[in-house]
């Protein structure tokens, strides 16, 4: 059921970004949504892209670290206060987020969250619980 | 007080060579009869006791090197009855390397007469307050410190090393006058006495001695300004007995060599060849009379220059240069023996490919001790906290393989330096000694 994030480990050098996403777009791989994480050596980026497939194949041919995370995907409205309302939930429950990022998208009126936490399964079933609509690869090819 | 065993320190040359050949016969026949490690390499180089009849037929033995002390671990190189054996000390927590020394009452008695000797060549006496901030333990510097400060009579400090908080208190309410500790360490406590405002004048420290590390005539500058004292010298390895085998003296100008219990020889490292006095190669001992753990021609890795010239100080005992670097691929950081093989056993235990970068620098006197190591796509993780723990828990496995902490850094993979497509494993950045340095 779970969305899955494709995560590479970025050189802190300039030009770094550049060429992955170059490489991306030459196979015809879209990106959603990203976040970058800087460690005191490297970055760590987190994409959400229309094909994992490709994408993993494009960027270890570049000799880069990849891997595919399992994440949680979660439809939230486009509005104020809608993505508070959403962390509220987790919140209440316990949860713990490592990490978080949020995009939308102009065809529909909805915006998303993608989230990682210790425990992704019990953070779907706090959000589910709580009538949110989770997100999964399917959905996000779609969009 | 010049010297603290007059008739051997300033013995004539040639009266020291029959008192080593003497004790150099007696030796090879105990280690011969007691040794059946010894026994099976003398028999195999077809070297018999009976062939040694003074030091100049000390070639004729083979070599021992770290690798057979190894092999022998723990009890392979014991020429006593354990029961004999009164004391053990070790070489800092190196896995799969670690050496352990036997001393019986005698072996510890000499061993502290020689720290003793160090000591007095310091210009220290019996009214001598000394510190030893040496740490205690296996570590042989507290222990050989301490042993010779008794000796000769001194109220010891017996700190071993940290806390400076509490070393800088008792020196200054207990009157230390003479401080025993790593270069570096009294770097620190005279970096730690300015910042707190104490004046290199106002502290009772006349003198100190420091060794277990390599250090520059910078430092020792450095140290002597900053604490108001002179700065000595000492050398040693557990392997031998510990500090103490050669030490400086008032000239401050190469390490006298106690010749009455070690025989030193300059050997090519490549081709084991005996080189004469002055050149530069690698040391080797070999021990006259210790009983439990005597070591024949055991190669140091240390490359220095002997001279025989002439001292000023009165003592004979040839002289060496502090080590000018090693002939093995070991590196000496904060005091503690680190070879690069040792970071790659852990990688591997961890998980890890053996790609790293062993990075030493010198900043305020201290030395830095970084790893690189490249991430691997088993080892990559999605979330920073993670990236910490890895490191984390690097370093940790790391602190007990090498008995000190270095921070572990993960890199990209492939951004490791390489030097004609072959890893460039170490950078040792401190520029420690130079061969202009002797003047000897």
């Amino acid at each position: 059921m779970a969305l899955k994030q494709i995560t590479v480990l970025v050189n802190n050098q300039k030009g770094a970004l550049v060429d992955i996403t170059e490489t991306l777009a030459e196979k015809g791989v879209n990106i959603r949504a990203l976040s970058i994480a800087d460690t005191e050596r490297f970055g760590i980026l987190r994409l959400i892209v229309s094909d994992n497939e490709k994408a993993v194949e494009a960027v270890r041919g570049m000799g880069c670290l990849i891997q595919e995370t399992e994440v949680v995907g979660v439809k939230i409205g486009d509005a104020p206060g809608k993505l508070s309302g959403a962390l509220k939930v987790l919140n209440d429950a316990g949860i713990n987020i490592e990490y978080l990022y949020a995009f939308c998208t102009r065809t529909v009126r909805h915006a998303y969250m993608v989230l990682r936490v210790a425990d992704n399964a019990q953070a779907e079933r706090a959000l589910e619980a709580a009538g949110y609509h989770l997100i999964t690869d399917a959905d996000v090819n779609k969009l | 007080m010049k010297y603290f065993h007059e008739s051997v320190e300033t013995m004539p040359v040639e009266k020291l060579r029959e008192l080593q050949s003497e004790k150099l016969r007696k030796q090879v026949k105990h280690v011969y009869d007691h040794v059946p490690f010894y026994r099976a390499k003398m028999d195999e180089k077809g070297v018999k006791p009976e062939d040694i009849r003074s030091v100049d037929d000390l070639r004729l033995l083979p070599f021992l090197s770290k690798a057979d002390l190894r092999d022998c671990y723990p009890f392979g190189l014991l020429a006593v009855p354990k029961g004999d054996c009164v004391r053990i000390q070790s070489t800092s927590g190196t896995t799969g390397r670690r050496v352990v020394a036997f001393y019986t009452q005698h072996d510890v008695d000499l061993w502290e007469e020689c720290c003793a000797r160090a000591l007095v060549a310091a210009g220290a006496d019996n009214e001598d307050v000394v510190q030893v901030a040496y740490g205690y333990g296996l570590f042989t510097g507290g222990a050989g410190l301490n042993g010779g400060s008794h000796k000769l009579g001194c109220l010891t400090l017996p700190m071993s090393s940290g806390n400076t908080d509490r070393q800088i208190q008792f020196m200054m309410d207990l009157g230390a006058t003479v401080l025993c500790c790593t270069p570096s360490y009294a770097a620190y406590i005279a970096e730690a006495m300015h910042e707190r405002g104490i004046k290199p004048e106002d502290n009772p420290l006349k003198a100190g001695i420091f060794g277990a590390e390599p250090w520059t005539e910078e430092m020792r500058q450095a140290i002597e300004k900053g604490l108001g004292i002179k700065a000595y010298d000492i050398y040693g390895l557990t392997e031998i007995s510990g500090p103490g085998v050669s030490f400086e003296c008032q000239e401050q100008q190469g390490m006298h060599v106690n010749e009455d219990h070690f025989v030193v020889e300059i050997i090519d490292p490549d081709t084991g060849e005996v080189l004469p006095e002055g050149s530069r190669g690698e040391l080797v001992f070999t021990s006259l009379d210790k009983e439990a753990f005597p070591l024949l021609r055991y190669r140091t890795r240390d490359i220095c220059v002997l001279s025989r010239k002439k001292c000023s100080c009165g003592r004979t005992f040839i002289r060496m240069t502090k080590p000018m670097g090693r002939s093995d691929d070991m590196l000496i950081i904060r005091g503690v023996n680190v070879f690069p093989s040792q970071i790659e056993t852990v990688l591997l235990n961890e998980g890890y490919a053996p790609n790293y970068q062993i990075v030493v620098d010198r900043v305020n006197n201290t030395d830095t001790f970084d790893v690189l190591v490249e991430m691997t796509e088993d080892k990559f993780t999605d979330t920073v906290s993670g990236v910490t723990e890895q490191e984390k828990a690097l370093q940790g496995a790391m602190k007990s393989m090498l008995g000190i902490n270095p921070a572990v850094h993960l890199v990209t993979p492939h951004t490791i330096a390489r030097s004609e497509g072959k890893a460039v494993r170490v950078v040792d950045k401190r520029k420690l000694v130079s061969d202009s340095q002797w003047k000897g």
